[in-house]
């Protein structure tokens, strides 16, 4: 067997399917937030193995890069919302996405 | 050799995201999520990538990890734990629809450049500027982002002020109101 892009690219679309069951499938909020982490792992997967098996050039390294800008975003995205989730646990006590209607009319 | 690494690799990735999926205790799943980051990073060494590698554990198996840990324990739901919704029967037909529709189109399509030029993936060994022979790729992933025609110089001054907004963000969100 060889290792070719398919194997990897198979491999990141069942991490993706995963966590995309998870996000929508969970009713804990911290726990959907660690089902979209699998997600951007996943797709960075993908662009990694893009950015090894698919450059025209050896030291054209996009992929990786993009790799990188979700990673930075990724961190972010998890900082603000596990804040957003501790702030509305401090005021319902729950952290049930089933229950959170604060925006609603 | 990489390919019995890689199918190691695969199970220990596949079999911990499902568990972190498929556990009702939060915690065990949060431990879980940091075992499949370690092993996202053993299949970018697969691919050559090490810089990646390393920051994937420093960022995600070091920072988020353990921001998603305290945040499991600051909101610990011991009665409920980590239950499924109304909908994870059409969940799970959903995802398994989208699994089947990428493994589809990746098996069906052509990919160009893997079968007919397969010395392109081995790792470049010479520094383009100095010349000088080098292990790893992070001197290419730094003239990918800064030299080669302005590269990503603007993308990469903005992330660092989304950072910067996010602390604050996040500061504020959780800052305790002060009493007047």
């Amino acid at each position: 067997m060889n290792l070719g892009i398919e194997h990897y690219l198979i491999l990141s679309g069942v991490l993706f399917c995963i966590g995309l069951y998870g996000a929508l499938a969970k009713r804990n909020a911290v726990g959907i937030l660690m089902c979209i982490e699998i997600m951007l792992n996943a797709v960075n997967i993908a662009m990694v193995a893009f950015s090894r098996y698919l450059a025209p050039d050896v030291v054209v390294l996009t992929g990786q890069v993009f790799a990188i800008f979700v990673m930075t975003v990724a961190a972010a995205e998890a900082a603000v919302a596990l804040a957003i989730i501790i702030s509305v646990y401090r005021t319902r006590r729950s952290v049930d996405v089933e229950q959170m209607d604060l925006m609603q009319g | 050799m990489t390919e019995v690494a890689f199918c190691i690799i695969a199970v220990i990735l596949v079999g911990s995201a499902v568990a972190v999926v498929l556990l009702r205790d939060l915690f065990r799943s949060a431990l879980l999520l940091i075992v499949s980051f370690f092993a996202v990073a053993a299949i970018y060494i697969t691919l050559y990538a090490d810089f990646l590698a390393a920051v994937q554990v420093l960022v995600y198996a070091g920072a988020i990890g353990i921001l998603i840990i305290f945040a499991v324990m600051l909101t610990r739901d011991l009665r409920h734990g980590n239950p499924f919704n109304r909908i994870s029967g059409p969940a799970l037909l959903l995802a398994l629809l989208l699994l089947a529709t990428i493994v589809g189109v990746v098996v069906s399509t052509d990919w160009p450049t893997v079968s007919q030029v397969p010395q392109v993936v081995e790792m470049p060994l010479h520094d383009p500027v100095t010349g000088e022979a080098v292990r790893g790729s992070t001197s290419f992933l730094a003239t990918a982002l800064f030299d080669r025609d302005g590269g990503f110089v603007l993308p990469f001054e903005i992330a660092s002020v989304l950072l910067l907004a996010a602390l604050v963000g996040a500061i504020v969100l959780v800052r305790r109101k002060e009493k007047d």
